[in-house]
């Protein structure tokens, strides 16, 4: 016979695999467009309301003002008091959880013998799981008289000392949790690699296994410090409702002596002060949530510019 | 800095205390008695009825070899029967698998690596690995060479410590204008390179290698050869190798293991390779069997 043989059959089940690959694409899509559409719902809710507050105060006012007193006349609506709060507290929170998440992770990852680190590392996510209306009045009644028994120190009955260092040991977890993940994906060879160069655990931990799991430690202290800046219930319930500048009291560090608003705590506020809902007050509710947004997405954008930057992959 | 004794895995109890050198008797090998061997060059790694077991496998089965100043020893054998777990052995980083014990006796210039006063990072400061699978850091090519002497306190010279290094590795050539670009964007072969590298930078005294050429074209792979000899002339080196040319090339000393964990010979290169005691030898040698 010729060699002119019938060619092989390729085509397989052409027709059902398309369909099963289109189904899968379109449910795939489905979700991804619903997750965007609803943070569009969420962006468009605020901005409308947002856009009614500055036809009354101008952005100039509200973005560059430092004063701000919603109820008392004359009221002035500038937020920089308010982020000023803001990143206080958020600064505060992170001075505790960034350091203690990290060398929590480290001690998890690199130090603790399999044994403990299965039992250590549930109890310290049960942290991240107390509500946080329990750990603001933790703050209120446990821990700024605490404070107050150290001489010298004067803190107000609210104040953002104690805000700040709980809501630290709030996001703790978040930062161990998620490093120590990093840190433990960071493959045995390196860590080999350095032992047998003659490194000490300390060497090995700071010197090859932090920098590899950088991208990972980095994703843990934003997705901290965002979850800071939205905190809510801990500032209301132990910081206070008084917006500052930093003018206004002598000193950087004695405003977290004092009771402090930040843009979580006006929202609440503004909110509960004026349910008609129709006043220029109200309407500043959602300008501040829309500036509380764009400045978490701004954390957000940046720091992946970073991670991408600094990425050092291992595979 | 914590360091928890309790928190360690075994035998790494002493990292913390850098400073601590082992106290060697640089004498001591002189008089062990004789082995194989039939020069009076001196004993740098005397192994004495060593077993190996993870967990309860046994990975070396009785081992005792003494392994001579300045020289190349080789170890071949067929794959799993125990070369690496030998030569990680020697410098303790067994220590670090939780599953892993030894028996027996080790000796490094008739210093007992495994007595509780020795501090398995002085250890390895003096003794060298090079790692069967290439595992360069996620650092620039500078960085990886720097790394180990940075860690050791060699801080001077850095540039030319890093560039001879690398030239006697054989890589210079291919990466003197991109010092810093990342060790993992190498090449398989220009990454065991660069872990050569790395590993001679610091200058230790004695130098394991498993398997360094493995995934070397021929050219890097005489090189490679080649800087190993010299080496020996100032070090000493063990190496892992599956090539029984390369072993009969370059090494003065080989060992051959065979499955089980069982040192089958030990002795002068040329003997074993020309006329082995052993049965199995020779038909592992001559590829009959392996
Ligand atoms: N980390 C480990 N845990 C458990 N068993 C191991 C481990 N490492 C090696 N072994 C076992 O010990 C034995 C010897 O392994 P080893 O790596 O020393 O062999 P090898 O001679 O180097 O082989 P190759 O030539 O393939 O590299 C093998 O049976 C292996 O399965
Ligand atoms: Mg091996």
């Amino acid at each position: 016979m010729s060699n002119e043989s019938a060619p092989i059959d390729l085509r397989g089940d052409r027709g059902f695999q398309d369909l099963r690959e289109r189904i899968y694409q379109v449910a795939f899509l489905a979700c991804a467009v619903i997750s965007v559409l609803t943070t569009v719902g969420i962006v468009l809710s605020l901005a409308v309301p947002a856009v009614g507050f500055f036809q009354n105060v101008s952005l100039g006012e509200f973005l560059l003002g430092t004063q701000f007193s919603p109820a008392i006349r004359p009221k002035v609506f500038g937020v920089l008091p308010l982020v000023f709060g803001t990143l206080l507290i958020t600064a505060g929170a992170g001075a505790v959880a960034l350091p203690f998440g990290l060398l929590t992770a480290t001690y998890l990852a690199e130090y603790a013998p399999p044994g403990r680190r299965a039992v250590l590392k549930p109890m310290l996510e049960v942290l991240a799981g107390v509500p946080t209306v329990v750990y603001g009045y933790f703050a209120l009644v446990y821990v700024t008289p605490l404070l107050n028994a150290i001489p010298g120190l004067e803190l107000g009955t609210f104040n953002a000392l104690s805000a700040s260092i709980i809501m630290g040991v709030m996001i703790i977890p978040m930062v161990s949790s998620i490093s120590e993940d990093a840190m433990s994906a960071v493959p045995d060879s390196l860590r080999e690699a350095s032992y047998g160069l003659g490194a000490t655990k300390f060497d090995v931990s700071t010197g090859v296994v932090i920098p590899s799991a950088a991208s990972g430690i980095a994703s843990s202290f934003v997705l901290a410090l965002s979850r800071a800046i939205g905190e809510t219930m801990i500032v209301v319930v132990a910081a206070g409702q008084t917006a500052r500048f930093p003018g206004d009291v002598p000193g950087l560090l004695t405003s977290f002596f004092k009771s402090t608003q930040t843009m979580t705590s006006a929202i609440i506020q503004l909110g509960l002060s004026d349910l008609s809902g129709g006043t220029t007050a109200y309407r500043a509710l959602f300008a501040i949530g829309l500036t509380l947004f764009v400045m978490t997405l701004v954390l957000n954008v940046v720091s992946d510019l970073l991670v991408q930057h600094y990425q050092e992959d291992y595979d | 800095m914590a360091r928890n004794e309790d928190t360690m895995a075994d035998g790494e109890s002493n990292a913390g205390t850098d400073e601590r050198l082992i106290t060697t008797d640089v004498t001591a090998g002189l008089d062990e008695e004789s082995t194989a061997t039939t020069d009076s060059s001196r004993t740098v790694i005397d192994a004495r009825n060593v077993d190996f077991y993870y967990d309860d496998v046994q990975a070396l089965d009785d081992v005792s070899l003494s392994i001579p100043e300045g020289e190349v020893t080789a170890m071949i054998g067929p794959s799993g029967c125990g070369k690496s777990t030998f030569l990680r052995c020697i410098n303790r980083m067994n220590d670090l698998i939780d599953i892993a014990r030894f028996e027996g006796e080790l000796r490094l210039r008739g210093k007992d690596v495994y007595d509780d006063d020795v501090d398995p990072v002085a250890l390895r400061r003096r003794v060298g690995m090079v790692f069967q699978e290439p595992n360069p850091f996620p650092k620039s090519i500078y960085d990886n060479v720097a790394y180990g002497r940075r860690i050791q306190g060699m801080d001077e010279n850095m540039d030319e410590a890093v560039e001879q290094a690398l030239r006697r590795a054989a890589l210079w050539d291919e990466v003197s204008d991109q010092l810093d670009k990342s060790g993992l964007d190498l090449s398989g072969g220009q990454q065991q390179r660069l872990c050569i590298a790395r590993a001679i930078a610091v200058d230790p005294e004695v130098i394991l290698m498993d398997e360094p050429a493995s995934a070397l074209d021929p050219i890097a792979t005489s090189k490679i050869e080649d800087l190993i000899e010299e080496l020996a002339t100032e070090y000493t080196v063990v190496i892992v190798t599956h090539n029984m040319q390369q072993a009969a090339r370059i090494s003065d000393k080989t060992a051959v293991f065979l499955t089980g964990g069982e040192l089958v010979e030990f002795g002068d290169t040329d003997r074993i390779f020309q006329d082995p005691d052993s049965d199995r030898v020779e038909d592992y040698i001559t590829g009959k069997f392996g």
